[in-house]
């Protein structure tokens, strides 16, 4: 059966990373570099493109950041020129919907008087060097006649660091990103990438000969719950153990750890801004400078249970795998010594099938480490529901304000609102993507129902609080 | 001497953390908070057996349940201290 994905684009990225990664495997990548273009664009019809060279030449630039991407560019994601269609940038036009009526509820919506009406048709116009593209006229418009040119990348992204370069090509400020994903995802033409280090996943792989070497250990986002449709949880796992991994662990176990330790430097500090999301804490640290003192001084859950694991086996390599672009800069960054490979679902999905793996005949192998609250981290309002848990055992009598924002329009808004006195809040948690993890850019799903199915993981972990959870990271002095 | 017990997830569910649980009263009673280091290890590659596995020093005992523990402990703990 052939995995499911949300779009297209996710689909080719994902034939890429598996041919590559298949040819990886097999050490015959330099052979079959310039092979891997013609087995997924066979021609002789184009079925993207103008050409099929065209659509050859974007894979290949596809393959350079599935082998890690331009070294020179220290952001882990990457416009592909090539494929960028060079989309039309117009802003709030009025389209031939607009009847020409005479409500004119358009003008009087614009503060600015950028709309006057055709003497002919009666239609509206929008003066283009007074508009600056608040979108209140489309709102006000009761048959949707105005609409927003924007090009859907530049739409995607909410810290504005994707503009139109020289070459007409979309370019992103590396200074402004925050490495969220939306636009990797959003693209319709998926030339806006993240940077793969599958193939550094599989030289660690490789190079345990069999686990004799050393063990490997894989880190799995509790929003794995969600991402594989067509084969059970258990069956991912033994999936994941059959590419080469000694085990998998829960990150939750990490979240589950985190709660508890927050909760009390909350207690202590009386006010925190959550840290498990990367995407948040670079969006804090550069566009609210004033809370970045505020953010939480735990690790992020996957760094947290890396860290144990590596100091348990101190010989061991660790994979965090995960919907994540962010994390892969976490990784880099500021981890490097506990996780030693970021990978994502649509990378886990490409190794999977390079191998041939087909996961609806295993085994199931089963996942629990962490408590329903760890678990829980994976959807928007997670954090906040395991820090009210954490203070409740622990019987703290702090009082507790807690809000989350997920989305990086609700975080921006959220944190304006707090600076302005509006909001009496004393933990914010913040997600960088739209619904908490599950909506993460490289998740193979984004449906409604993910969060259920997070929740119902949630609900089968063996430990029923975050104590029991973590008793095991102090065996002895207790 | 070192003494780790599986906490992977296979062990978890059958069990790992009342053995830890035991393992700590045992260490408690017989006063060898001193001589023995207690830890947690992932999974040490013996998911199909019944009861929870464990490692002493570099030996690994596998079947480990509440019924047993005591024998266990006995045989491969005390014993050798």
């Amino acid at each position: 059966m052939e995995p499911k994905f949300d779009t297209n684009v996710q689909e080719l990225k994902y034939k890429v990373l598996k041919e590559v990664a298949k040819s990886y495997w097999d050490g015959i990548l330099q052979e079959d570099y310039n092979e891997i273009p013609k087995r997924i664009v066979p021609g002789p019809k184009p079925s993207m493109r103008c050409c099929i060279y065209k659509e050859r030449a974007i894979v290949l630039e596809r393959m350079k950041l599935a082998l890690g991407g331009n070294k020179n560019i220290d952001n882990v994601v990457e416009v592909i020129n090539i494929a960028c269609d060079e989309c039309p940038l117009g802003g709030y036009e009025v389209t031939n919907r607009c009847r020409g009526c005479i409500a004119h509820r358009c003008e009087k919506a614009c503060r600015l008087h950028a709309i006057s009406f055709d003497e002919k048709t009666r239609q509206a116009k929008i003066d283009k060097t007074k508009c600056v593209n608040c979108g209140l006229c489309a709102k006000a418009c009761q048959y949707d006649a105005i609409a927003n040119f924007l090009r859907p990348c530049e739409q995607s992204c909410k810290v504005k660091a994707i503009s139109m370069g020289e070459d007409y090509a979309a370019k992103i400020d590396d200074e402004k990103c925050v490495q969220c994903g939306a636009c990797v995802y959003q693209c319709p033409f998926g030339a806006i990438m993240d940077k793969s280090y599958i193939t550094k996943a599989i030289d660690i792989l490789k190079g345990s000969e069999g686990l004799k070497k050393y063990p490997v250990f894989a880190i799995v986002a509790p929003s794995i719950s969600s991402q594989f449709k067509y084969a059970t949880l258990g069956q991912v796992i033994t999936a994941i153990k059959k590419l080469g991994f000694q085990d998998v662990i829960e990150a939750a176990l990490g979240a589950d750890m985190v709660a508890y330790h927050e909760a009390q430097e909350l207690a202590e500090k009386g006010f925190l801004c959550t840290s498990c999301c990367p995407t948040f804490v670079t969006f804090v640290q550069k566009y609210f400078p004033k809370y970045k003192d505020n953010i939480s001084h735990q690790l992020s859950p996957m760094a947290m249970i890396a860290k144990w694991v590596k100091q348990e086996h101190p010989d061991a390599k660790v994979m965090f795998i995960g919907p994540c672009v962010s994390k892969k800069k976490e990784t880099i960054d500021k981890v490097k010594d506990y996780v030693d490979v970021t990978l994502t679902f649509e990378e886990l999905q490409a190794l999977i099938d390079s191998r041939e793996i087909d996961m609806t005949t295993l085994e199931e192998s089963p996942l629990d480490n962490a408590s329903y609250y760890g678990r829980i981290f994976a959807r928007a309002g997670g954090v906040k529901d395991a820090i009210i848990e954490a203070l409740k055992e622990q019987g703290s009598d702090f009082e507790l304000k807690p809000i989350n924002f997920d989305g990086l329009e609700n975080v921006r808004n959220g944190l304006n609102q707090i600076s302005r006195g509006q909001l009496d809040v004393n933990f914010v948690e913040g997600m960088g993507c739209v619904g908490g993890c599950i909506g993460g850019p490289c998740c193979l799903t984004h449906e409604v129902r993910d969060k259920n199915d997070v929740d119902k993981y949630g609900k089968l972990a063996k430990e029923k609080t975050i104590e029991q959870a973590i008793e095991i990271f102090s065996p002895i002095n207790k | 001497m070192t003494i780790a017990v599986c906490v992977g997830s296979s062990c978890h569910l059958k069990g790992s953390y009342d053995i830890i649980e035991l393992m700590r009263r045992y260490i408690k009673d017989n006063h060898l908070e001193e001589k023995v280091e207690l830890k947690a290890t992932f999974c040490l590659k013996n998911c199909g057996v019944a009861g929870v596995s464990i490692k002493v020093d570099d030996e690994v005992i596998t079947g480990v349940t509440k019924d047993n523990f005591d024998d266990v402990f006995h045989k491969y703990v005390l014993s050798r201290l």
